[in-house]
């Protein structure tokens, strides 16, 4: 990341020019190259909607069904591209509506700009109509928030806001402008911002890091990679892969690293965790050396954290120094860019192969295959599995296409069996498990990728969460395809119940409307499957859609996700039944 | 590293800037730490705050919270040290009828014998001021609640470390 103060000399030799604040946040959008925005209007942020109206050339406004969906599609936009998303709101409920996607933003890295109007300052602090505050809200989920209540400090609150959510370890920011402040004039000139005293984004890499953790890799018998999303947000998937397959080592992900290398890769062995694969989990237990890529030991990663690799050696690849020794003890820690860090210990890592060590994901993969893999994706018994969908879905999509999940069961059926050739392709809500995030996530990824397939994949419980968003879809024309696997219950949870709550289905339960019916309603073609024969079909009548289509299947009622580490047990516990 | 609980001073050194009194106190509470006291003021370097944190935790712990404090945009570094290796005092008012100080010679020994200094006397009340470590303080208010105290309040800890924490050199390093 460069962090020297580069004058942008094309800024700063424009002449100023009087305007108003709600101009200059347009103004700012576009000098930081934003052409796409997700907002909903309202009378705090009126006068910038005025001015979107003027720029509408220059930037497009989407306008969502609620704020949470202009969050999400920022988020699906930011995570297909790389770059950053912005969405708007007006104050008050406007502003809090957008807290759950900020939410998940922060906990997923992912960089996206939030603007919020605000009551006009006179007013700050005396419970006006529509007042918030939302910076005290928003401060424990975001990266950055700032207040701005005089039009003149518009443009370097918004630079520095811009910089600060695509830095380093990215992540989302709040600018909460007041009404008084965007009406005001002044004489508007913009610089980009390219550094805050104060703020470190990458920290320095030691070299005797590096040296430490290529004579720890290159000693190794049984080395295991864990890679997470770091990988993808610093654009180290090639890196990455050459050191791997300069040493011979099998290599899973977390459900965030998922799409980084290509499912087929011969070194990729499968997702890490509670619905991951036998053998990265069992084999956790039992790797020698274990390096940590961009991932930051999430306990639905690491199940029971003392019982968690404690043979290994541990090497911790991190941007983020913090995320250093906050769950699992490393050995070694190279902090530093991903990619900087994989380019620079290649030349010092020996060729190997590994291959007995290999041999072990294969005989387990062999079992997990046996036992579940081939019954979730070519089942024989009555009933359609979730597998099965996510397995048509690859066959039409070779897999090229983007999957935006939403969360449950289906979320970890999509995420273990989706196929992937490139990269930023599997758009999810990780930390956070936000339902709802789908639908409109995809939406941001289709603007973001139009020449990409980009297909949702929810519940019918997190789906009726932002189905209003089905509006956004026809108005925009965005041609997303929309799964829905109906299990008619919140699946996840009912397994749940099943497990450990002795088949207590307490609420969990749904009876769901005319799916079908409903995306008619929103002039959405639209088909229900709810026989195997007629699976195959419907999905490629879906995939060569040119334009949105939804697909309702209807899935096997008490279907569910296997393999599972039970929370609290040790990843190596994981259970195949 | 003690995985014991023990008194740390917290130094963070920041930007002055609205809102991060609020991102540092949220980082406590998520982890369910008391903050036994909070002080923040200007420190030696002009614009630069400097917040005087006191909490009992482990060495484990503290450790992970200082990074979590770094970590926020506007701070500038962080750092923390137990008693042995600061200096720090704390300072309390007491408040006491003016006429207990005529009536009972006591009180005048308390105070010579404590080092408290009169902030100021009227005829109503007197007010006491006394600066050291936390014990002599409650000493000090034990003595003289046997009289009455009208009003008493104590400050938050304000400490210097014994070993140099080299912010403008970092300041310096920002700046190229
Ligand atoms: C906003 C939100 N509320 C509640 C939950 C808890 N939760 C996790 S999975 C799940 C069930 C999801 O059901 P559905 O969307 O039908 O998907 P399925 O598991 O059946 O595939 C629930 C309620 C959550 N993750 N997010």
């Amino acid at each position: 990341m460069e962090t020297q103060t580069i004058k942008n000399k094309e800024t700063s030799k424009k002449a100023t020019e009087r305007i108003s604040g709600s101009e200059a946040i347009v103004r700012c959008l576009i000098e930081e190259d934003i052409k796409i925005i997700y907002g909903y209007p309202g009378g705090a942020i009126m006068p910038v909607y005025d001015e979107l109206y003027k720029y509408q050339d220059k930037i497009h406004h989407v306008l969502t069904r609620h704020e949470q969906g202009a969050t999400h599609s920022a988020q699906g936009f930011a995570r297909i591209s790389g770059k950053v998303g912005v969405a708007i709101a007006t104050s008050g409920p406007g502003a809090t509506n957008l807290i759950t996607g900020i939410a998940d933003a922060q906990i997923d890295s992912t960089p996206m700009v939030c603007i919020t109007g605000q009551v006009p300052s006179h007013l700050l602090g005396s419970d006006a109509f529509q007042e918030t505050d939302i910076v005290g809200i928003s401060t424990p989920v975001t990266k950055w928030n700032c207040q701005v209540t005089k039009a003149a400090d518009i443009p370097a609150a918004l630079a520095k806001a811009f910089y600060i959510a695509r830095s380093g370890r990215p992540g989302p920011v709040l600018v909460d402008i007041t009404k008084d402040a965007q009406f005001e004039e002044f004489d508007f000139s913009y610089e980009k911002c390219t550094k805050v005293r104060s703020y470190v984004p990458v920290p320095k890499t030691n070299v005797k890091s590096i040296e430490a953790a290529a004579k720890l890799i290159n000693e190794a018998k049984k080395p295991f990679v864990v890679w997470g999303q770091g990988v993808i947000l610093s654009e180290a998937e090639e890196a990455f892969k050459a050191v791997i397959e300069k040493a011979g080592i099998p290599s899973a992900w977390t459900i965030l690293g998922a799409s980084a290398i290509p499912t087929k890769h011969p070194l990729n062995v499968g997702m890490v965790g509670m619905h991951g694969n036998y053998a990265p989990n069992v084999l956790t237990n039992e790797c020698d050396v274990l390096i940590a890529i961009g991932m930051r030991f999430d306990d639905r990663v690491t199940g029971k954290l003392d019982e968690y690799a404690t043979q290994a050696k541990v090497i911790h690849f991190e941007i983020d120094p913090s995320e250093v020794d906050k769950n699992v003890k490393t050995d070694v820690a190279v902090l530093g860019d991903a990619k900087a860090s994989l380019e620079a210990i290649l030349p010092l890592i020996n060729e190997n192969s590994h291959t007995e060590w290999c041999q072990k994901f294969a005989d387990l993969y062999a079992i997990e295959y046996e036992k579940v893999i081939k019954n979730d994706i070519h089942p024989t018994k009555e009933g359609l599995t979730m597998g099965e969908v996510i397995n048509q879905i690859n066959i039409e999509s070779k897999g090229e296409a983007a999957i935006v999940s939403d969360v449950g069961q289906h979320q970890m059926i999509a995420c273990r069996y989706a196929e992937f050739n490139k990269t930023k392709s599997n758009i999810t809500s990780g930390g956070l498990g936000t339902m709802g995030f789908g639908l409109p996530a995809a939406i941001g990824a289709k603007m973001a990728a139009p020449d990409r397939e980009v297909v949702s994949i929810s519940g019918d419980g997190g789906y009726q969460m932002t189905i209003q968003e089905l509006g956004t879809i026809f108005q925009q024309k965005a041609a997303v395809k929309v799964v829905v696997l109906n299990n008619e219950f919140l699946g996840m949870v009912r397994q749940w119940q099943q497990l450990f709550f002795d088949k207590r289905y307490a609420s969990t339960e749904m009876t769901n409307p005319n799916f079908v019916a409903i995306a008619e309603g929103y002039y959405i073609k639209a088909k229900k499957v709810t026989k195997r024969e007629e699976l195959a079909a419907a999905v490629k009548e879906m995939m060569e859609s040119k334009e949105a289509y939804f697909l309702e299947v209807c899935v096997e009622k008490e279907g569910n996700v296997f393999p599972m580490v039970p929370s609290g047990a040790s990843v190596s516990d994981v259970r195949l039944e | 590293m003690s995985t014991e609980k023990q008194f740390f001073t917290i130094s963070v050194y920041t930007e002055n800037n609205i809102g991060l009194l609020n991102r540092i106190s949220a980082i406590f509470q998520r982890r369910h730490v008391n903050i036994e006291s909070l002080n923040t003021s200007p420190s030696e370097i002009e614009g630069v705050s400097k917040f005087t944190i006191v909490v009992s935790m482990t060495e484990v712990n503290i450790k992970k919270i200082i990074g979590q404090i770094e970590k926020q945009v506007e701070v500038i570094k962080a750092y923390y040290h137990n008693d042995d290796e600061t200096i720090y005092q704390i300072s309390g008012l007491f408040k006491i009828k003016s006429e207990l100080l005529f009536e009972e010679p006591q009180i005048q020994n308390i105070i010579k014998e404590s080092y408290a200094r009169i902030v100021t006397v009227n005829t109503n009340f007197f007010v006491l001021e006394k600066s050291g470590r936390k014990q002599e303080l409650v000493d000090l208010h034990e003595k003289l609640s046997v009289f009455g105290i009208m009003q008493y309040t104590r400050s938050g800890r304000i400490a210097v470390t014994k070993e140099e924490m080299k912010i403008s050199t970092l300041l310096e390093t920002y700046n190229n």
